[in-house]
């Protein structure tokens, strides 16, 4: 009876090991940034291109950044949940306007609404890079020390939201 | 007309295939062949995280374009290939890297072959000495049987000739 029983255990290991690979989406790579200090950036906000926006600006408070582009189209699918975000007052919004020319961002903004801050214009994609940008939309949750906490690659969702991003910042605002 | 058009066509192909027309491309190798020919060799060995079977070296995305930029910095700064590499996994994880570095992590992916050989091995070399050990411990066979063997099967060769006889 062994003889059969061991190589069909082995056999439903396997399987359950490749349905559970097969659940799984590719696109998302774990970040090496969680839980290391969010890399330091200092560029010029894209409203005004004579001030200058830093990670070490928002030091002492919890805040996400959104890495958005008015060329992608899935910015313009997660953006309301953003402005609802941001009328609810919960967490400050700051954006990292990625690889953008800075007329069309001012114009996607001015046009859909501005739920950020402040948003940071980062026109050759470095910043990005320092943050392992690889997909836009992608955000981050920074807390006060500003230690990366998570990040959500793709457009934000309600779910994701509430049941990830919301109690996290609830989470490290009591610290 | 005809000759026209074959003119017309000779003229086309031979400002297709001008260096004129790859003119953007081959400046940047021209800098410095000998620092493009390591990046390119770097690029090779790192994925692109936007189309994720391409390697950064053939990848058409702006994201494997900006990261080639970056590395060809970094080397001209004088950045070694390891630390060059080493920039890259601080940022985007171990997953850019086509050859996992070995850590705790990769241990299994590294020796998970291995330890599957060995194991298999090992099984075999059981399954084998059981049965030589059952082999000898049977009984071995009487002489009566013996003959009695010899006599069936003597018998079933003849059977055979004779159907193939007639």
């Amino acid at each position: 009876m062994l003889r059969f029983l061991v190589p069909l255990g082995i056999f439903a290991a396997l399987v359950a090991f490749l349905w559970v690979g097969l659940g799984k989406d590719p696109s998302l790579v774990p970040s090496p940034l969680i839980g290391k200090p969010a890399p330091a950036f200092r560029v010029a906000q894209l409203h005004d291109a004579n001030s200058q926006i830093g990670s070490a600006d928002m030091l002492g408070k919890v805040w996400l950044l959104n890495v958005w582009a008015s060329w992608c189209a899935s910015c313009r699918h997660e953006h309301p949940l953003f402005m609802e975000l941001a009328r609810a007052r919960l967490v400050p919004i700051y954006g990292l306007n990625y690889k953008d020319k800075r007329e069309d961002g001012v114009n996607w903004l001015s046009q859909l609404g501005d739920p950020y801050v402040v948003s940071a214009f980062d026109a050759d994609g470095r910043v990005g890079i320092d943050y392992g940008v690889y997909g836009v939309p992608e955000t981050y949750v920074i807390d006060r020390q500003g230690i990366i906490r998570y990040k959500h690659v793709g457009p934000v969702t309600m779910e994701a939201l509430q049941t990830k991003i919301l109690p996290l910042v609830k989470e490290l605002e009591k610290i | 007309m005809k000759q026209l058009f074959g003119t017309l066509f000779l003229a086309t192909l031979l400002w297709a295939s001008s260096p004129l027309a790859v003119a953007g491309e081959a400046q940047l190798v021209a800098e410095d062949p000998v620092l493009e020919k390591r990046v390119m060799a770097l690029a090779e060995e790192l994925r692109c995280l936007k189309c994720q079977n391409n390697t950064l070296a053939d990848s058409p995305s702006e994201l494997a374009h900006d990261l080639l930029r970056e590395i060809r910095t970094l080397m001209q700064s004088g950045k070694s290939d390891a630390e060059v590499v080493a920039y890259l996994v601080d940022r985007y994880g171990e997953y850019v890297r086509f050859r996992p570095s070995m850590n705790q992590t990769t241990v299994l992916l590294w020796f998970g072959p291995l330890i599957l050989l060995v194991g298999g091995a090992i099984v075999l070399l059981i399954v084998m000495v059981r049965r030589r050990k059952r082999i000898a411990a049977s009984v071995p066979l009487s002489d009566a049987e013996r003959t009695r063997a010899a006599m069936l099967l003597n018998n079933r060769t003849n059977d055979g000739e004779r159907e193939t006889g007639a």
